[in-house]
């Protein structure tokens, strides 16, 4: 099966560790917090004030701050604009992240 | 520094890029100020540089115009005729008697503040995309199509296996496209438009055989994958508890509404989908510039009824990358001969003007043809959210207009929230409209990008940043 990796001829640099809630997962130099959270097969990583619904990418662009998350402590940060470090650590969040 | 006029570009798409050429080559100095890591806009958006990728071009269409804005871009910046700043984004311009100050936030944070000083602005800060709400639309898994392909251009990713591409518009074709050449199974490309729309707008989509070829083009690759779309269908649900797991799509009748008995499930993680586009106007706003419905007001040379303010691409009408550069050229060239009191070149302007009024015709029938289906709002019911951010369900949003008598979005936002979360209305605005029975208003955001109050209350008073030498 082709992958976009594959399709541009990507050679990144090693993948680097970082964390989701305590579970390591892999991210390549150059991906955001939501692409790395996409590669890991995970697509939400927050949950409503109200409903406590799932939410993850909705805009993919910064408009809709429905991919918010917690990433080193800081809540509220738009996961499809945040690029990753190695060590991150990204927290799901819940309703406003403010008790994160 | 220089006593040449300062203009600041804000966006660095296809529009802003054209539009600092085209002012730098005629004398002026440009800061092109945009958010993004990389200058390319949506239609040029490039992985990013760690990703290295060696053929990037495998994603895109029309790569060899983008290598010659990049090229000629990066010649000013070593000449420094321009600078570019990246990571900026712009809350507010200011204006101010004789100048104005572009206020912005750095990085993907947004919360230290910088500021640059001009003579002139030229806004090219495009769009955004419409998605239309129904049963399911918040469930992950489900992303505006256009943010399905930003992610893929951008950071090589997809979304899942198995998409569904829905919705209306010239975008779809791209999208399901560049999804099926990355490796997803695309279930299905699901149009609201039908064959008999095209029929009635003829002459001005014939007119483009170039931008025809481009969407057949698009087809033939879908076609060798055995994706065949389904015209004049819809997308009336949106299934699954964690993430989406199916949708349920349903043919139209001619006059836009589902037809009973044509539903049927389809299985699949991710739903790419996309209503049209909406033009980022907030910038203009608050500068007092006057707008067209919902996109910023322009004359012959994109000049905004705001003095020494221009503006270029999807923020004054949508149309595409190709009108979104002849736009563009045409207002840095407008701005270069009023900032320097020349004139421009009458044979290069006259024939500008001509490919804008062709380029705008064929975006006229467009956007006849694609429509979202008239009679979409009998698909939401009441427990639908139509406000993301705030949750407030579409429920809410007909007793507000039903039992308390509100009249115009505006009142329904007061009444139930909608439209007062993170995103200021910039989503749920044109549904809660819709469902209200009432014209979508312009939403006067005061600033457009949250700012943290601390910036606020620490405004500097003096620009910490100068244009290019
Ligand atoms: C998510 C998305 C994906 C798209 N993908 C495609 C595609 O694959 N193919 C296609 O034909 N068309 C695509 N389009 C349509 C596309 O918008 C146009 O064809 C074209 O890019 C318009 O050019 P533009 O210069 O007017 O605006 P854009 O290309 O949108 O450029 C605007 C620039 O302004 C910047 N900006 C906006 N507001 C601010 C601010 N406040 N501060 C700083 N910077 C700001 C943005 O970061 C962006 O770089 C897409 C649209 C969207 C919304
Ligand atoms: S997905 Fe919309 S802001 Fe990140």
């Amino acid at each position: 099966m082709s992958s976009p990796l594959d399709l541009a001829d990507a050679r990144p640099g090693p993948a680097f560790t970082v964390t989701l809630d305590d579970r390591e997962i892999e991210a390549l130099p150059g991906q955001t917090v939501a692409a790395a959270l996409w590669a890991a097969g995970v697509t939400s990583w927050r949950t409503t004030r109200g409903a406590g619904r799932p939410r993850g990418v909705f805009c993919g662009i910064g408009v809709c701050f429905d991919c918010l998350v917690t990433v080193n402590d800081r809540p509220n940060q738009r996961a499809c604009l945040v690029p990753l470090a190695p060590g991150d650590v990204i927290r799901t969040q819940e309703g406003t992240g403010h008790d994160d | 520094m220089t006593d040449r006029p300062h203009l600041a570009v804000i966006g660095a798409g296809p529009a802003g890029l054209a539009a600092t050429l085209a002012a730098a080559a005629r004398g002026l100095r440009v800061t092109l100020v945009d958010s993004a890591a990389e200058a390319g806009g949506q239609f040029y958006r490039q992985p990013a540089a760690e990703l290295r990728a060696r053929r990037p071009q495998a994603l895109h269409h029309q790569w060899r115009v983008w290598e010659r804005l990049r090229d000629d871009l990066r010649a000013h910046l070593r000449a420094g005729t321009v600078r570019h700043l990246t990571d900026h984004h712009v809350w507010l311009v200011e204006r101010r008697p004789t100048d104005f100050v572009v206020h912005a936030l750095l990085g993907p944070e947004q919360e230290d503040p910088a500021t640059v000083r001009a003579d002139a602005v030229l806004l090219a800060t495009g769009g955004y995309e419409q998605v239309l709400p129904f049963p399911g639309w918040t469930l992950p898994g489900v992303v505006t199509a256009g943010g399905a392909q930003a992610m893929l251009k951008g950071t090589l990713v997809v979304p899942g296996r198995t998409a569904v591409v829905a919705g209306t518009g010239p975008l779809l074709l791209p999208v399901a496209t560049g999804l099926a050449a990355a490796g997803v199974e695309v279930a299905a490309l699901v149009e609201s438009a039908g064959a008999r729309a095209f029929a009635r707008h003829l002459r001005p989509l014939v007119s483009q055989p170039g931008k025809l070829a481009e969407g057949a083009l698009y087809a033939a690759q879908l076609a060798r994958r055995r994706v065949r779309p389904l015209f004049r269908h819809t997308v009336v649900e949106a299934h699954g508890t964690e993430r989406v797991e199916a949708v349920t799509v349903a043919a139209l009748d001619a006059a836009g509404r589902v037809r009973p008995g044509t539903r049927r499930r389809i299985a699949c993680d991710s739903l790419a989908v996309s209503h049209g586009m909406l033009a980022h106007t907030d910038l203009a706003e608050s500068l007092g510039c006057r707008l067209d419905g919902h996109v910023v007001h322009v004359d012959d040379e994109q000049r905004t009824d705001v003095p020494r303010v221009w503006a270029a691409g999807e923020a004054t009408g949508i149309g595409g990358s190709a009108l979104a550069l002849i736009e563009g050229r045409i207002a840095g060239s407008s701005a270069a001969a009023r900032l320097t009191g020349t004139e421009p070149d009458r044979a290069e302007w006259d024939t500008s003007l001509k490919s804008r009024r062709r380029l705008r015709e064929f975006a006229a029938a467009l956007d006849a043809v694609y429509r979202p289906p008239a009679h979409w709002s009998e698909q939401v019911t009441d427990e639908t959210l139509v406000c993301r951010c705030e949750e407030v369900t579409a429920g809410a949003v007909r007793a507000a207009v039903d039992d308390l008598g509100a009249g115009d979005p505006r009142t329904v936002k007061l009444l139930t929230r909608a439209g007062m979360g993170w995103c200021q209305g910039r989503i749920c605005g044109p549904a809660v409209a819709g469902l209200a029975g009432c014209r979508p208003t312009p939403s006067r955001r005061p600033f457009a990008r949250p700012v943290p109050l601390g910036v606020l209350a620490q405004e500097p008073d003096h620009p910490t940043e100068e244009g290019p030498s």
